[in-house]
């Protein structure tokens, strides 16, 4: 039974991947590695059941806050092409200038 | 108050994701929760906003009803994904009123319409909210502010 | 015994509601679709994974670290959701939309 969900659950990912590979903007790609994340942490909340050792469900807890952060991370890559500059400011920042 | 309640709550947290009463590990989780008190306070979100400590006892409530409409939600995008025929999907991008008192009031219903598959928050601005919605059916669904209503009657109301 | 089977049960149909999740995202045509396709994963395939798992922790740590897990995940999902989309949109991409 867990096996079959943990396979279930990798044919997802699969499934994401594909198109986070074939993904036709810089979005769709960030989605779906959002979505391959989520399936990640309930892969491993599966696993800890599988393998008898709960103490790895501390993993996927650890994990789920960094797919979160990562993807925020990513994003705000993409559209500032920094990490520094802040949201919501229209027309130019000088350079060094904080805002 | 809202500190104390804070700090017992993370004492709470601490020690039942640890499941250890070592005193090592207890002083680590002291020295862990006073950190986190202090750099909270520092960044001054300890506030009436972020931790709503006066909704608590009313956020069950809420959340039951949002829960039905998360499975109704989904079952209907479902539907949609393995319908067979060409493009079950009429893609809507709609305003709607905000309809919120507070702040507060009109992020848990941005996150609230979000959570709910089919629909999804794009802007938030001071008196409307954008909406992109996967049907016509959930759009007009949407237009009549049911979710809002039960918002102010199941949160806010005293 | 019914508790095996209900926890079975749950896991799943919350896997196979994953897998619809992941043909979703095939199917639909643009951004702005796929990311309903992802709500469905993010809510309530999570939720029954987790309840299925949490059924057969029974009343232990196991089962508080799969509510909080959830709990994560139900609160950072839609905050996701939201600032892909708000990115997407502020970038100028077009959602395709229904012409009726």
């Amino acid at each position: 039974m867990y096996i079959a969900a943990s396979l279930a659950i990798l044919v997802t990912m699969g499934l994401a991947l594909a198109r986070a590979l074939s993904g036709p903007t810089t979005y769709d790609r960030i989605a779906a590695v959002n979505m391959h994340g989520t399936k990640t942490v309930l892969l491993i909340a599966v696993f800890a059941f599988l393998s008898g050792r709960t103490d790895v469900l501390d993993i996927a807890l650890v994990y789920a806050l960094i797919n979160f952060i990562g993807v925020v991370a990513a994003l705000k890559l993409v559209e500032h092409g920094n990490f520094h500059t802040s949201d919501n400011y229209d027309g130019d920042v000088k350079e060094g200038e904080p805002k | 108050m809202r500190y104390i309640s804070f700090v017992l709550l993370l004492v709470l947290f601490w020690i039942a994701l640890s499941g250890h009463f070592e005193p090592l590990l207890l002083a680590l989780g002291a020295v862990s929760v006073l950190l986190t008190a202090f750099l909270s306070h520092r960044m001054n979100i300890i506030d009436h906003e972020s931790y709503p400590l006066h909704l608590s006892l009313k956020f069950p409530i809420y959340y039951s009803y949002l829960f039905g409409e998360i499975i109704k939600a989904n079952i209907d995008v479902i539907k949609r994904i393995l319908s067979w025929e060409k493009t079950p999907i009429s893609p809507q991008m709609i305003e709607i009123p905000r309809s919120q008192l507070t702040d507060l009031g009109a992020v848990i219903y941005a996150n609230s319409i979000t959570l709910t598959p089919g629909t999804v928050t794009i802007k938030l601005s001071e008196d409307s909210l954008t909406v992109h919605a996967l049907s016509k059916e959930v759009a007009d669904d949407l237009a009549t502010g049911t979710m809002s209503k039960e918002i102010t009657k199941r949160v806010f109301k005293e | 015994m019914i508790i095996d089977i209900l926890s079975s049960i749950l896991l799943l149909v919350g896997a196979a509601l994953g897998i619809v999740g992941g043909i979703g995202i095939h199917r639909f045509p643009d951004f702005y679709t796929r990311l309903h396709a992802i709500g469905i994963t993010d809510t309530l395939s999570a939720l029954m994974i987790l309840l299925g798992l949490a059924l057969q922790a029974g009343w232990s740590i196991a089962a508080f670290k799969l509510a909080m897990i959830f709990v994560f995940l139900f609160f950072t999902s839609p905050t996701a959701s939201h600032a892909l989309a708000y990115a997407a949109q502020h970038s100028g991409l077009k959602p395709k939309l229904d012409q009726k």
